[in-house]
């Protein structure tokens, strides 16, 4: 490679590196805590489903995805599958969809809950997590509870049992033009729920974890056979390499 | 060997070598795109397995389904008609059903059903495909003891789906895979015998 | 061609004599391929043609497939993009396929232009293969923006509302243009259909007369090298250029690995980032468009982010809409910008260097800003890199002119 070219890419690989920098400090809103999920984890994924089916699926839906993709990914039998986890559908080639009716949810709610299938995608891993951990008490509200994550959002705490109930701690700072600056400082426990911080922060994070599954559930396929494609590659390139040498030999 | 021969040797080798595996690698791809013309999941969906109730259905009387997209019969046959099925042996193409793409083994019997009051047949003409009518008036004028009749050509059949001789259609209507799930349900798109 | 024609004309055995007698086959493949000479000194900026041809084979490819269950109704195309994803067998693999071959169809053009840059390919006798060429970035450009808003997701909504409304800036023409464009009096099922037309057929129908027509054009005129040398004004007693060698098979077995590293990396995104952190699949494009709720931040894909951050560092409607324009369209002038008589970067003096240099950085720099809020620090850099941009091209024909080159050698410089 020639200097210049070199001197450029050194150059444009700076550039990038240093763009890439600025971006990861501005990005703006909240602090996100990590949901840390573990998306090989079976046994995560299976309790994950039960919490879905049993705390979210009564408002929403998860129409992309069918009972059978995931009771064949879960290792679960077809009896398992339709026993814990199916309510109102009957074939497990069926999608997730919710019971309550799309117009009477709007009506309720001021809006249809939305769709789950892709939620972890289109919002993060993290944020779902910080969406579930994050409703704490407002007397303004209708529901009762505010979100962290989700100002004004029209979903009740449906996890409070578990959960209990929180406060949080906004600091408002003056700004010189006028402006107040709320700055969000803390949570604090209200009421107890059934579990401790502890287990509540699993509880979500298993959920999590079956929302980026679902989210995706070819993942886990799509890795290791990129693993195969690489390698068949690697072979191909070293064979192809020896080729190209061979051919060009005689070229002075 | 000369080196030019070695040369040749070694660049003959590399050459056969890379463009295996380049072919290796190009069917290796042809795969996932070929599979995905296969049936989706949601085509397996919609054409699973279809419930007929039976309780509904009188006898003498014949219902009309959708079963992947597909038109099936279920005609619930009375004293009468079961009665009729030996006496036009003589005028059928294949009275034993001899050909067995026709129908499962459970069907292959004279009455060519699972159980000899309902027959289930798919209501498609062997010959080109029109969707048969019911033609279950017995007219001994015109020697009809009732059955099928095709409109598009003409083809007739019996009261057990069974080809007449002497009409465009080859072969007997089609029996689709179906179970008695109890006496009074049927569910189509299953074998008699599967899980 | 009266000398191919000698060289041609070898008994061949029954069915090649037939087909020649009738097509000319052989003579073609000698004309294109076992007879085409270019330079032996190619190093790898010279993949990413070959590479374009590749990713264009691909895009068509798997296009074709998507096609197959693609719905392009406002109310079914989401649904059927993750009927894709889900129930089609292998349907993510083609679809992850199709949208990094997108993202690395401008990474690979982008290069390819570089290249361009570096070595003076698109000076004479070569302008007219960089204008074909140019006129497929803008065919590809058009494709690409056309195909974005397929899975009508939030972002290919809104990104395609940005933008279209962008056309209404024109004077006169521009309310009528925009509405023309739609179908409709917004953004609807209608322009979903239309775009869905243009993505599948007419585009790619003319990205590919397009590429077949720039290779005619670089086969008249051979191709250039890293010297900026005519390998053609040196040639030996049989008329071959002592510099080239024959594309086939020296060039096409050098390709072969230059396209299997490329695949490597095309595979190791597909296989393992498909998303690309949110720059090849965008975050909010996982949500249905919902024409009532604009997203936070609206930015076109990052292959577009370059042109449009210069769009809106000017706080003009119409200026900021012509100068995203002339951004996009003064690179076809470079044949007659570059004032320079030396062809490769190797022979220029410092002055284009560090210009060609410069720019580099203000590209660069201008994408990662059209990914920004216009905000702040950001909206005065965007103006400063955007006056540079403009610059590189418009003062060109006066510092390549005083720009003080070095001799350039007779024959290649090759190091085997």
């Amino acid at each position: 490679m020639d200097k210049f070219t070199r001197k450029t890419g050194l150059t444009v690989l700076l550039t990038l590196f240093w763009a890439s920098h600025s971006l990861a400090s501005s990005g703006g809103g909240a602090h996100l805590e990590t949901a840390d999920i573990d998306p090989d984890n079976i046994a995560s994924l299976q309790r994950g489903a039960r919490n879905f089916m049993n705390y979210c699926s009564g408002c929403h839906s998860a129409q992309y995805v069918r009972y059978n993709t995931i009771g064949k990914y879960l290792e679960l039998s077809e009896e398992q599958l339709i026993d814990n986890l199916m309510f109102n559908a009957e074939k497990t080639f069926e999608t997730i969809q919710t019971a309550m009716p799309a117009a009477d949810a709007a009506r309720w709610y001021g809006t249809t809950p939305p769709d789950m299938s892709l939620m972890a995608r289109a919002k993060g891993a993290d944020y779902v997590y910080n969406f579930l951990k994050g409703f704490y008490v407002s007397e303004e509200s209708p529901t009762g509870v505010d979100n962290l994550m989700l100002e004004g959002t029209s979903m009740p705490h449906v996890l409070w049992e578990l959960q209990g109930y929180q406060q949080a701690h906004f600091e408002h700072n003056e700004n010189e033009d006028g402006s107040v600056t709320t700055t969000f400082e803390g949570f604090e426990q209200m009421t107890a729920g059934a579990m401790d911080a502890e287990a509540y922060d699993d509880f979500v994070r298993d959920t999590v974890n079956f929302l980026a599954y679902i989210a995706e559930p070819i993942r886990s396929d799509r890795r290791k056979l990129g693993v195969w494609v690489l390698m068949y590659l690697i072979f191909f390139f070293i064979l192809a390499s020896m080729l190209k040498k061979q051919i060009w030999k005689d070229v002075k | 060997m000369t080196e030019d021969d070695l040369d040749r040797n070694r660049r003959h080798f590399l050459t056969v070598a890379t463009l295996v595996t380049g072919a290796a690698g190009v069917g290796a791809v042809a795969i996932p795109f070929l599979s995905s013309l296969n049936p989706s999941a949601r085509a397996q969906a919609l054409g699973a397995p279809v419930e007929v109730p039976l309780g509904s259905i009188q006898p003498g009387e014949m219902i009309r389904v959708l079963w992947r997209g597909r038109l099936v019969f279920v005609l619930r046959r009375d004293e009468k008609m079961l009665a009729s099925l030996p006496d036009v042996v003589d005028e059928l193409r294949d009275p034993d059903s001899d050909v067995v793409e026709q129908q499962p083994d459970y069907a292959a019997n004279e009455t060519r059903s699972v159980k000899p009051e309902y027959l289930v047949v798919e209501g498609s003409c062997t010959h080109l495909g029109c969707a048969p009518l019911e033609d279950f008036d017995v007219r001994p004028a015109e020697g009809w003891g009732g059955g099928f009749f095709c409109p598009c050509h003409g083809s007739k059949f019996d009261l057990a789906g069974r080809v007449f001789k002497g009409v465009p259609a080859p072969t007997n209507l089609r029996v689709p895979p179906h179970r008695f799930v109890r006496d009074d349900l049927i569910l189509i798109g299953q074998d008699t015998g599967a899980a | 061609m009266a000398r191919i024609e000698a060289e041609v004309g070898k008994p061949q055995g029954g069915l090649m004599k037939w087909i020649d007698d009738r097509f000319p086959f052989t003579k073609t493949m000698e004309y294109h391929v076992t007879k085409y000479y270019a330079s032996k000194n190619f190093n790898w900026w010279y993949i990413f043609g070959v590479l374009a041809f590749v990713v264009l084979a691909i895009q068509l490819l798997t296009g074709i497939f998507l096609t197959m269950n693609y719905k392009p109704s406002a109310a079914d195309a989401f649904a059927s993009v993750e009927y894709i994803m889900r129930d089609v067998e292998w349907g993510w693999l083609i679809r992850y396929m199709h949208s990094t071959g997108a993202s690395f169809f401008f990474i690979v053009v982008y290069l390819h232009m570089f290249r361009a840059m570096l070595y003076g390919s698109y000076k004479k006798p070569r302008e007219l293969i960089w204008l074909i060429g140019m006129l497929i970035f803008l065919v590809l450009m058009a494709e690409a923006f056309a195909g974005y808003l397929l899975p009508w997701g939030q972002m290919s909504y809104w990104g395609a509302q940005v933008i279209i409304s962008l056309f209404g800036a024109i004077p006169w023409v521009g309310d009528a243009l925009v509405e023309i464009i739609r179908g409709d009096y917004s953004i609807s099922d209608i322009t979903l259909n239309r775009f869905f037309a243009l993505h599948v057929i007419l585009l790619p129908l003319a990205l590919i007369g397009l590429v077949f027509v720039h290779i005619v054009a670089l086969h008249e005129v051979g191709s250039n090298n890293p010297d900026g040398i005519e390998i053609k004004k040196h040639k030996d007693e049989t008329g071959k250029p002592i510099d080239g060698v024959a594309f086939h098979p020296y060039h096409t077995s050098k390709d072969l690995v230059g396209i299997i590293v490329f695949l490597m990396i095309f595979s190791s995104v597909v296989f393992f980032a498909p998303d690309m952190g949110g720059y090849f699949l965008e975050h909010a494009n996982f949500e249905p468009a919902n024409l009532t709720a604009t997203p936070e931040h609206i930015a076109p894909v990052w292959y577009f982010t370059p042109f449009y951050a210069i769009l809106r560092a000017v706080p003009d409607k119409l200026w900021g809409f012509i100068l995203f324009g002339l951004s996009v369209l003064l690179p076809i002038f470079l044949p007659w910008l570059d004032r320079s008589r030396v062809k490769s970067i190797r022979y220029r003096g410092w002055i284009y260097k560090s210009a060609l240099t410069v720019f580099t950085i203000t590209f660069v720099t201008l994408g990662w800003l059209g990914t920004m809020p216009a905000e702040g620090l950001y909206v005065l850099m965007a103006r400063i890199f955007s006056v540079i941009y403009f610059a590189f091209f418009l003062l060109m024909p006066y510092y390549t002119a005083i720009d003080k080159t070095k001799p350039v050698p007779d024959r290649v410089v090759y190091h085997g």
